[in-house]
């Protein structure tokens, strides 16, 4: 039994996952950076640990030190949190090898969904269907016009060693293609130092729509619904919902069921999430899956009423799940905004000293937060300083209780996207659920001529 | 002369034109690191670049000026 948790994370899943551990009687172990050292977490939890300067590389990807507090604490498991080490499956083998639980997938399976090329793959073979595209990188233009003819326009073109929307364009025909390929691959190159491409078929006005799943290490799986992220700016989630307001009770059926089906193929086990792209007929494609708790997972537990962080450690622990699929029902919607320190226009992230700084308060309402007042948000991290969820019994009286908290959550000395979140909430093509991946380019940037 | 001004409060994660390179519009000149983010900062006009005011792993703030471009 799981007696004592290292927590490899900072910020609010930090103080997220400790908040669990001690309502299950479970003892925490945070570790900090120089940076993080008046982080709200790091005195929640029963012992922490400075593991070293601000950079992560230096700090919480530095695995030999995080070992080494493991070793000096004593602690049976770790949780990884998301970002950081959480997908990194060198850190998840090396717990198993030191007698620690890794609060998550194996990293066989870790391995498997780390590599776009190889999770396409798998999904594929678990009968997923998948975004018509390449099935490896390609170098030139030349190979890139042959792919294009077999995908059709428009097309996405992606970066293979990229991330944070670098390196992706999307084209309409050959001559865009080349010349985007050239530019993109040589930004690519300066970048990450892998000039190297691949296509996507770009399908048109789709939707963000990932489900939950968990799974035990017994061949039992279940799905949790899904969560729709479609409101995201610079290819990050902005605001999340759950339930889509999209999909009819039969197409969220055939994505539970397949999503299920994949991950009992995949012997996966623990939480995870499969994003799926889905069009206008809602056909579904899917995009990728990650191996973790999500950023945006307290929407799922306020509408199941489930604990994910509690499941994920009685996984751990070796536990059947108790939970049936049949058992679960969706009570109400529940909606998430990311309160992110940024211009809320640019989008350039605002670091700074907090000066003020109000939560909103209430019932039903729910603050996830990494600071406080006085707090100084250094450059070093994700820019999300919370995370504000609200639920209601409709889409429409969640949206009510979320423009009441926004306008009540007060933040000064920084930037944030407060106003741009007030200004998406009453947005008629959101209040009429009309929200899609390219809803902030569409609706939001337009008002200001960006 | 152009000023190539921080959009952004971060620091200098990579310098991609040096001193003397003659630059297009639109070229980037540095690439600056915040929050997890790197933006490019490009030339508003094509030219020289006669100074770099920053070095790899400045700080520099919104507004300063990383570059003057003639």
């Amino acid at each position: 039994m799981i007696k004592k948790i290292l927590i490899a994370n900072r910020g609010e899943i930090a103080a997220r996952i400790i908040r669990t551990c001690k309502r299950m009687n479970i003892d925490t172990v945070a570790i900090y950076s120089e940076a993080d050292e008046g982080s709200p977490y790091v005195s929640m939890a029963d012992e922490s640990f400075l593991i070293g300067p601000p950079r992560v590389n230096e700090s919480y990807l530095n695995m030999d030190k995080i070992f080494e507090v493991a070793k000096e604490a004593k602690v049976d498991a770790i949780h990884p949190g998301y970002g950081f080490l959480s997908e990194n499956d060198q850190f998840a083998k090396i717990c198993t090898e030191m007698g620690i639980v890794f609060i998550g997938p194996s990293s066989n399976v870790m391995k498997q969904m780390g590599s776009k090329i190889l999770a396409r793959k798998s999904m594929e073979q678990a009968g997923l269907p998948v975004v018509p595209g390449t099935d490896g990188a390609v170098s030139t233009a030349d190979d890139a016009l042959a792919a294009a003819e077999e995908i059709g326009y428009p097309i996405m073109l992606k970066a293979s060693a990229g991330g944070g929307g670098i390196g992706m364009q999307v084209v309409y025909s050959d001559a865009e293609l080349v010349k985007a390929f050239d530019s993109n691959s040589k930004r690519a190159l300066t970048f990450f130092g892998d000039g190297s491409m691949f296509l996507e078929k770009k399908i048109e006005n789709a939707r963000h729509i990932e489900l939950q799943i968990l799974a035990d290490h017994h061949g039992n799986a279940i799905h949790l619904f899904e969560r729709e992220c479609s409101i995201q700016r610079r290819n990050q989630k902005v605001i999340e919902e759950a339930p889509s307001t999209f999909i009819t009770e039969e197409t969220r059926k055939s994505m539970g069921d397949a999503a299920v089906r994949a991950v009992k193929m995949l012997g996966y086990t623990n939480a995870g999430t499969i994003e799926f792209l889905v069009d206008e007929q809602e056909n579904y494609y899917f995009l990728e899956m990650n191996t973790r708790i999500q950023v945006e997972h307290p929407i799922t537990e306020e509408i199941t009423g489930i604990d994910l962080v509690e499941q994920q450690i009685t996984i751990a622990n070796g536990k059947e799940l108790s939970l049936n699929q049949e058992n679960l029902v969706i009570d109400g919607h529940a909606i998430e905004a990311r309160i992110y320190a940024e211009d809320p226009v640019s989008f350039f992230p605002s670091p700074g000293r907090i000066s003020l700084f109000v939560l909103p308060e209430g019932q039903d309402i729910r603050n996830e937060t990494a600071v406080k007042e006085d707090y100084l948000v250094t450059p070093f991290y994700d820019p999300m300083i919370g995370k504000l969820i609200v639920k209601g019994n409709t889409r429409d009286d969640a949206i009510a209780l979320l423009k009441h908290a926004l306008s009540d959550y007060k933040v000064e000395g920084i930037k944030t996207n407060i106003p741009m979140l007030l200004n998406i909430v009453d947005h008629e093509q959101f209040l009429s659920g009309n929200t899609t991946t390219g809803f902030v380019e569409t609706y939001y940037l337009t008002q200001f001529n960006k | 002369m152009e000023e190539v001004k921080a959009s952004m409060a971060g620091s200098v994660w990579k310098i991609v034109a040096n001193q003397g390179d003659s630059v297009e519009e639109g070229q980037d000149i540095v690439i600056l690191e915040s929050m997890k983010m790197e933006i490019p900062i490009p030339a508003e006009a094509a030219g020289t670049v006669k100074e770099l005011k920053v070095a790899e792993g400045d700080f520099v703030n919104e507004g300063d000026i990383i570059a003057i471009v003639e």
